[in-house]
């Protein structure tokens, strides 16, 4: 069988075969480009053209007053009320981020006192470098990190911020924390204590002796059941009541503990749901292999469990670090406190003040958040990349 | 083969008999909660003795003596007694629960859709309305739409008014108020009947296409019988309901239904926060129902009207419920944060104002908790039963 190359047919009596493809004629102008898009996404049908009428409408309803807020209209500068009043020139008066910049030290440490301030920042640094050394996928000696971040820097802030005075740092009292540095602190604490305290929790209720389940159970139960300000009312009105007189704890201390109980439950459910999701094989063939119920846990189980609810925890933590706000009720100076108190200081009353802290604040919470879900966002398309096939 | 002939277990020591082991543990965990829980009554008598404050229930008829700005039962600051206080404050929790319920789904599901919407403007914007009010606090969106907005608004002497019927300022929101007379009962009467007529016709349009096949208006045939009936019947008794309509005076609105602005911002913030939570939970519901199951229902020949109802909402619904009752106790709970704008609910008249004026933490902490626990405990056995009626039947 011979097959008749492509270069013998040319010249030969077929004359209607082609020698080359025609070339592909270019897509309808409609179905490419910005036109085609704009077709495809924004009016492809009359309900559509509806949408993006309203949605453009929608737009143009509430971005501009936002810019001219924010931007055009905003004062920049002063040292009082006075610059954020309107006036006959001026009828229109943005954000007065003046206010902001004035308190700004105040809203980061609150009543720290101005020359030990740089104990927070120290603070602030170690934290950083902690949660970077975790996060940061690459980073050698992970496990070291680990335990920086989960012993040494609790123990070395702790002494920082208190203070301690035989090595010459003075003592700060909590009742002077304040602002950035309470938010940090008590979100931080509650990060700390949630995942170990959780986990125990979680394999607490998987457990099965009768006794450690029950009390496991009913832990969790009740601290999800009910609502974060019942449990710091709980810890700041009845736990001093529960304890001798003279080891009653400090109102932040009380304040942290309701944090990290409540953390705790909610984390040992998180944990739950990923030691759910381990094949009984597993736990099986670490069993087979000779292992005891500690080194099954930590060398075979929580690792792969751990691993998957990842993104989960991250979530968790978001939702800690929102919940911290309510500290204010058992009178926690934390950040939003702070804006609290500024925004109707007589010093700077102003039709905007009230607005622009909150937008301040807004701002701040919507940093740390977002980036914390989108840390989460991209482990889980990490670990998904795994399942790919 | 000399392999020793081994009669029974080995012998091991007691210690490392797993049995053995957990009984010890278990024991020993016992006692050091037990111990814990001893020395706690213990400080606690101790403490409370030392400061004076009575134990017990017996503040629970004592005289209040304080107003509460909304109530929905009798309540008088003279006559009402604690125990009274508590009903008022449980019952305004329960309103402003049941209203935001209400709301955030609506807006919860809206926005979930529009989010997969193939609409690139309103797909945005949903997106980022859902980023921005869940990545920010709630109590931050309260204390804004409270101080920031509706202690902005106007006051009385400029109030907004919508055809002199409906006054929005800063003291609050004022709409008109029916006013019901005898005969309104017939009424009632109607709808209770409507409402039973129509789940009979639907009960036996069911059973006719199970037979026959052939399809019933039902949805039409409903809506007529439950808002027709009771149309005809106040028009028979002679319109036995009049309308309120609030007046303004020179120092206030009288009349109509009050709406105290603690309750708006309230309900503005728990709405926008859960609804945004809901999205998440709705989109998640219909992206978890396969394409394949519109496509094979494309292939048998339904529409996509029917697709919609009969294939992918049914599906997804297994998905989005039990999150979503998830939500609605997370918005009975965050109602506690009334207490920071002060709208009267339960933990700002009950573990506020009556703790502060009793001093018994113990037993007011204790209520309190002890009914949002059980609000709790009913949904999540509720929704046991629920999950147990809609799981997949599996091999």
């Amino acid at each position: 069988m011979s097959v008749a190359t492509h270069d013998s047919m040319i010249g030969a009596p077929h004359g209607y075969v082609r020698a080359a493809p025609v070339e592909a004629l270019p897509p309808p102008a409609a179905t490419t480009g910005v036109l085609g898009w704009m077709r495809a996404h924004l009016f492809s049908s009359p309900a559509n053209i509806a949408l993006t009428v309203l949605s453009a409408l929608l737009i143009i309803w509430v971005v501009p007053p936002i810019i001219e807020f924010a931007f055009t209209h905003a004062v920049w500068s002063g040292s009082d009320r006075e610059a954020c009043l309107p006036t006959d020139q001026r009828p229109e008066v943005g954000a007065c981020w003046a206010f902001v910049r004035e308190r700004f030290s105040y809203f980061i440490y609150g009543s720290y006192p101005i020359p030990e301030r740089w104990r927070v920042d120290v603070f602030f640094a170690m934290l950083a470098i902690g949660i970077f050394w975790l996060l940061w996928l690459e980073a050698p000696r992970r496990d070291l990190g680990a335990v920086y971040f989960f012993v040494v820097v609790p123990i070395v802030s702790f002494v920082l911020l208190t203070g301690f005075e035989a090595i010459g740092l003075r003592r700060v009292d909590t009742s002077l924390w304040g602002g950035v540095l309470v938010t940090i602190v008590v979100s931080w604490v509650g990060i700390v204590f949630s995942l170990p305290v959780g986990i125990l929790l979680a394999l607490g209720r998987r457990s099965h002796m009768p006794a450690v389940k029950l009390f496991s159970v009913i832990f969790i139960e009740f601290v999800r059941g009910v609502p974060l300000i019942t449990v710091l009312f709980m810890a700041s009105v009845m736990l001093p009541l529960f304890v001798p007189d003279a080891y009653s704890p400090d109102k932040l201390l009380r304040a942290l503990i309701g944090i990290a109980m409540f953390a705790s439950a909610y984390m040992a459910e998180v944990v739950r749901a990923g030691l759910q999701a381990i094949p009984k094989g597993q736990y099986e063939g670490a069993m087979a292999v000779g292992l005891g119920y500690w080194q099954m846990m930590s060398l075979i189980v929580l690792p792969q469990a751990l691993k998957v609810t990842v993104p989960n925890i991250v979530n968790t933590y978001i939702g800690l670090f929102k919940d911290t706000t309510l500290v204010v009720i058992v009178g926690i100076f934390d950040f939003l406190r702070t804006v609290e108190v500024s925004r109707i200081d007589p010093k700077w009353a102003a039709p905007t003040t009230s607005a622009t802290g909150y937008v301040f604040a807004a701002i701040f919470y919507f940093i740390f958040c977002y980036s914390m879900a989108r840390y989460a966002k991209s482990v889980e398309a990490r670990l998904a990349k795994g399942d790919r096939r | 083969m000399s392999i020793a002939q081994e009669s029974g277990p080995p012998k091991v020591s007691l210690i490392y008999d797993p049995r053995i082991r957990s009984i010890a543990y278990q024991v020993v965990l016992c006692g050091v909660i037990l111990f814990l829980a001893w020395s706690a009554v213990r400080n606690a008598a101790e403490n409370l003795e030392r400061a004076h404050i009575s134990s017990g229930f017996g503040f629970w008829n004592q005289t209040a003596g304080f107003d509460i700005s909304q109530t929905l039962i009798e309540y008088s600051a003279q006559a009402g007694t604690y125990g009274r206080a508590f009903w008022v404050g449980l019952l305004n929790t329960l309103l402003v629960a049941a209203i935001g319920i209400v709301l955030a789904t609506i807006v919860g599901f809206l926005v979930g859709i529009a989010r997969l919407s193939k609409n690139f403007l309103l797909a945005k914007l949903s997106a980022g309305y859902v980023e921005t009010i869940r990545n920010v606090p709630l109590l931050l969106q309260l204390l804004f739409w409270y101080n920031a907005v509706l202690k902005a608004l106007p006051d009385l002497r400029d109030s907004w008014s919508l055809w002199g019927s409906v006054y929005l300022n800063n003291r609050g929101f004022f709409a008109p108020y029916p006013i019901f007379g005898s005969g309104i009962g017939y009424v009632a009467a109607a709808f209770v009947v409507g409402v039973i007529g129509a789940i009979v016709y639907a009960t036996w349009a069911r059973r006719k296409q199970d037979r026959t096949g052939v399809q019933s208006p039902v949805a039409l045939v409903a809506l007529g019988l439950i808002v027709g009936l009771p149309v005809i019947a106040f028009f028979l008794a002679g319109m036995p309901a009049t309308l309120e309509f609030p007046e303004k005076g020179r120092f206030n609105i009288n009349g109509g239904l009050e709406i105290l602005p603690e309750l708006v911002a309230l309900l503005i913030g728990l709405t926008l926060y859960t609804g945004a939570f809901i999205a998440e939970v709705v989109r998640a519901g219909i992206m978890a129902v396969s394409k394949g199951q519109t496509e094979a229902a494309g292939a048998l020949g339904l529409r996509p009207g029917p697709t919609l109802k009969l294939v992918v909402i049914p599906q997804a619904m297994r998905v989005i419920i039990p999150p979503l009752t998830n939500q609605y106790l997370n918005l009975t709970k965050n109602s506690s944060l009334a207490v920071f704008v002060g709208y009267p609910d339960l933990v700002q008249i009950f573990t506020g104002t009556v703790l502060n004026q009793t001093g018994q933490a113990v037993e007011v902490v204790m209520i309190t908790m002890a009914v949002y626990l059980s609000f709790s405990l009913i949904t999540s056995l509720v929704m046991n039963w629920y999950n147990s009626r809609i799981a997949l039947v599996e091999r």
